[in-house]
């Protein structure tokens, strides 16, 4: 129970990290999990070859691994940005499991196929989590704090006009390019540091646990279920799919059934609202208020 | 006058289609160029070449007495070269307002401040205004009717404050009142010194507007002159009717 509120933290940071980079520019990155990766083991490397001590310290090294591995990601999104569309998506999903082969092949770096431990912090058992909670909180905060800024500046304009039609933004002169890899990196940080925060809670990572495609999908799939592109759609997703998988993994025991469980969920909600929650719903709302007050709408634009 | 634009021997195959061969020629500062020819002339390769939407074959481009080695969309435009589409291509998830914000020119540091400043907001709405587009200033580009996206289309280009503006077919698919709103605005703008280069199929308002006329065939300039000129000259009538 206690994981699945930490999970949900998590799941809602990562998912409005992605959407800095796919909700807003409609660039679908698949390798999200990747940074992820890179993150959870930037933290094990970390602690294993630098001594940062235990307890809180980690935490604070979480920030600059973020910052690394966002500037780092600059030259890989400025090779996968050549393409567009389903090209871009196969392009970053290479990325993925590249890095998951990295994991794999890199022994004295990761341990291979065998793991890295993180020494697990000598937090009391009580409340062992509550760490945890507000790192992930922490993450949560940043994320959406980059979100909704990106969200009401000239970067999220740029974005969204990427969105709509890339060719004519570039054409009045918009600086796209730079748009693109400042939005790419942004995100690629925030979902580093939910990684190293992941790699410390679980104390124990793998190449397939660590750089797993099934944490790219849930960040587009909570995205698209919320609503791209808007605020809290991220969070709202991740809020209503992480339970709904945890409860579905619960109900339909360990085979892999659950899987098609969770498929079905989304497939009912992207029928019945394919904007996602949120747009959708906004959208009813405001036809509503038009079908409430039509003839002062009329009038207005008569007058015009 | 003075070259605003020089093409010089502008090459473009696909495949075995040659669609741009050889071609050359030059706008001056100052004037509201057209461009025609008949259908697959290459009229439109060529602005797509100039304009770095397709890289090109082969030729030299100038702008403003700059040679330009590889013709790109965003540099070109930020230096003063912007087009329009055919199809009169907006933002339509984004408000008539925020079109015509994103088109504003600013710093690249400049990327975090907010999405409209002040001063666009005002530019913006004058610039509605002239166009008649006040009373949409907030909805969504997806709510405008063709012919209102084509001006918005053409008011955004202006926010970028162009010193030559390549029109693509400004008049088709526009109901005739329209037509001579755009050809309103064309003239006011070059009075106030833009410079136009114009693909158009409409040849009245070629006729009324344009001084010179290029005419294409085939992919490379057949001819040059006055609009009237070019009406009567036999190699233009020859490209449009003959074999």
């Amino acid at each position: 129970m206690q994981d699945l509120f930490l999970f949900t933290l998590m799941y809602a940071a990562l998912a409005s990290a992605w959407n800095i980079v796919g909700g807003y520019s409609g660039y679908i990155s698949l390798g999200h999990a990747a940074f992820f990766g890179v993150g959870a083991y930037a933290i094990a490397i970390i602690f294993e070859h630098v001594s940062i001590g235990s307890g809180y310290r980690p935490f604070y090294v979480l920030p600059l691994v973020g910052i690394g591995v966002g500037l780092g990601s600059i030259p890989v999104a400025w090779v996968a940005y050549r393409t567009r569309a389903a090209t871009f998506a196969i392009v970053t999903i290479t990325l993925l499991f590249a890095a998951q082969q990295l994991a794999y092949n890199l022994h004295s770096l990761t341990g291979g196929s065998q793991g890295a431990t993180i020494r697990t912090p000598n937090f009391s058992v009580a409340d062992y989590n509550v760490p945890f909670y507000f790192a992930m909180l922490g993450i949560l905060a940043l994320s959406m704090l980059a979100s909704w800024y990106v969200q009401g500046s000239k970067l999220g304009l740029t974005l969204l006009a990427i969105r709509d039609d890339e060719d004519r933004a570039r054409g009045l002169g918009v600086r796209t390019t730079f748009a693109k890899l400042t939005s790419f990196a942004v995100s690629a940080g925030l979902v580093a540091m939910a990684g190293g925060a992941w790699a410390y809670y679980i104390s124990f990572i793998y190449p397939q646990f660590a750089v797993d495609p099934l944490v790219t999908i849930g960040m587009v799939l909570m995205v698209y279920l919320g609503g791209r592109g808007t605020l809290w759609g991220p969070v709202l997703g991740a809020f209503i799919l992480v339970p709904a998988q945890k409860y579905l993994a619960y109900r339909l025991g360990a085979s892999d059934l659950y899987l098609v469980g969770y498929s079905c969920v989304f497939l009912v909600v992207i029928l019945l609202l394919p904007r996602g929650i949120l747009p959708s719903l906004s959208d009813r709302a405001r036809r509503l208020r038009v079908r409430r007050q039509p003839r002062e709408r009329i009038e207005e634009v008569v007058a015009s | 006058m003075t070259a605003l634009l020089e093409v010089e021997q502008a090459r473009k195959r696909f495949g075995g289609v040659v669609a741009v061969d050889d071609c050359s020629f030059t706008v001056e500062a100052g004037t509201i160029t057209g461009l025609i020819g008949p259908n697959g002339s290459g009229k439109t390769t060529v602005f797509n070449l100039v304009t770095g939407y397709l890289p090109s074959d082969g030729g030299r481009f100038r702008f403003a007495g700059e040679t330009i080695p590889r013709p790109e969309p965003t540099r070109l435009a930020r230096r003063g070269l912007i087009r329009t589409f055919q199809q009169a291509r907006v933002f339509p998830n984004l408000t008539v307002l925020e079109n015509l914000a994103l088109a504003a020119p600013h710093p690249r540091l400049g990327t975090l401040r907010p999405r409209i400043s002040k001063a666009e907001r005002e530019r913006g709405e004058k610039l509605l205004a002239e166009f008649t587009l006040s009373a949409h200033a907030h909805s969504r580009a997806a709510e405008l009717s063709f012919g209102q996206r084509k001006l918005l289309e053409f008011a955004a280009t202006l926010m970028s404050r162009p010193r030559l503006l390549l029109l693509d077919e400004p008049a088709a698919g526009v109901n005739p009142l329209l037509i001579q709103t755009i050809e309103r605005h064309i003239r006011r703008l070059h009075s106030e010194g833009l410079t136009f280069l114009v693909v158009e199929h409409d040849m009245p308002l070629v006729m009324r507007l344009c001084d010179p006329v290029i005419v294409l065939d085939r992919g490379a300039k057949i001819a040059e002159g006055s609009a009237a000129e070019m009406q009567r000259d036999p190699r233009v009538l020859d490209a449009y009717l003959g074999d």
